[in-house]
């Protein structure tokens, strides 16, 4: 018998649940953008668990239009961070206090 | 107990890929050195790629691989080597009072509230997937045909809306990362001529 859906599930929830709480608080820009890496994975974990209990081909496409849109988030997210630097010297968020409408 | 109710070698790829999942992710946010995160990172999305592969979702845990551990993981490198190893220079400085007892306490609410969740709901015990009928998926290359099927079939459009989206992201980024141009030195130019003249 294979390894039943649940134990995955609890998996993604955990490490959903670790990388909300790095995104929360770590102060490092980089680090946050990881931990969104992490989040987006345990999502996609959960997405690929449920492909397979429900037979289902589309869960597995969505992880794909995940991992491109995640792709693109890193680039453009990185791309801002690196133009921060370039004002700021340093990626902190707590440096950009000011930075509000 | 397990290896009576469940196959020996499932049970040992799961606890395998957890292991390698919760250490990662812990590592990533604990690390103090951005360097030693973004390999924990890469050790997580290995764990990752292992749960999937152990779920017949082979194209993507190698695109799990290829992508997320080779080129985002690279990329984050690069900018972090880019702007050099930047330290957390007060990591027990906490600018607001209580948060990460705060975040603590949201993330443990919000955690037990999905696993809570799942426990209670019907379409986790396999009663939805007894119902649908459909095909089991397929292993190895008859996966790839199985999501390149369904890519190009199904979710053409939302295919095509990514190419767009990367050619935004492209260039979006060429914009942001570009430096401006020197405009300061005309300037003072001009106040240097008017001072002369003057």
């Amino acid at each position: 018998m294979t390894i039943p859906v649940s134990w995955y599930l609890v998996l993604a929830a955990v490490l959903f649940g670790i990388g909300a709480f790095g995104v929360l608080t770590r102060r490092s820009a980089l680090i946050m953008f990881m931990c969104i890496e992490l989040m987006l994975n345990a999502v996609n974990l959960t997405f690929v668990t449920f492909a397979r209990t429900l037979s289902d081909i589309g869960g597995q496409t969505t992880v794909f239009f995940i991992m491109v849109v995640a792709a693109a988030e890193v680039t453009v997210g990185l791309g801002i961070v690196v133009a921060v630097f370039r004002r700021r010297a340093s990626t902190s968020v707590d440096e950009l206090s000011e930075l509000q409408g | 107990m397990l290896a009576a109710t469940y196959a020996i070698p499932d049970v040992l790829v799961f606890a395998g890929a957890t292991l390698l999942i919760l250490v990662g992710a812990v590592g990533v946010i604990a690390l103090k050195n951005p360097v030693h995160s973004a390999l924990s990172l890469i050790m997580c999305l290995l764990g990752v790629a292992v749960a999937f592969l152990s779920q017949y979702a082979d194209f993507l845990a190698a695109v799990e691989v290829i992508v997320y551990a080779g080129a985002i993981v690279v990329l984050f490198l690069f900018v972090i080597m880019f702007l050099g190893v930047d330290k957390s220079k007060h990591p027990h400085v906490e600018p607001l009072v209580g948060q990460r007892w705060l975040a603590a306490a949201g993330v443990v609410v919000t955690t037990a509230g999905l696993i809570t969740l799942m426990a209670s709901s019907h379409w986790v015990g396999g009663v939805v997937a007894a119902s649908t009928g459909g095909a089991t998926l397929a292993t190895g290359a008859g996966n790839v045909t199985q999501l390149g099927d369904s890519v190009f079939t199904t979710y053409l459009l939302a295919f095509e809306a990514t190419a767009g989206l990367l050619i935004i992201a492209v260039v979006g980024a060429v914009v942001l990362a570009r430096r401006e141009r020197p405009v300061e030195d005309d300037t003072a130019d001009d106040l240097e001529t008017e001072e002369v003249d003057s």
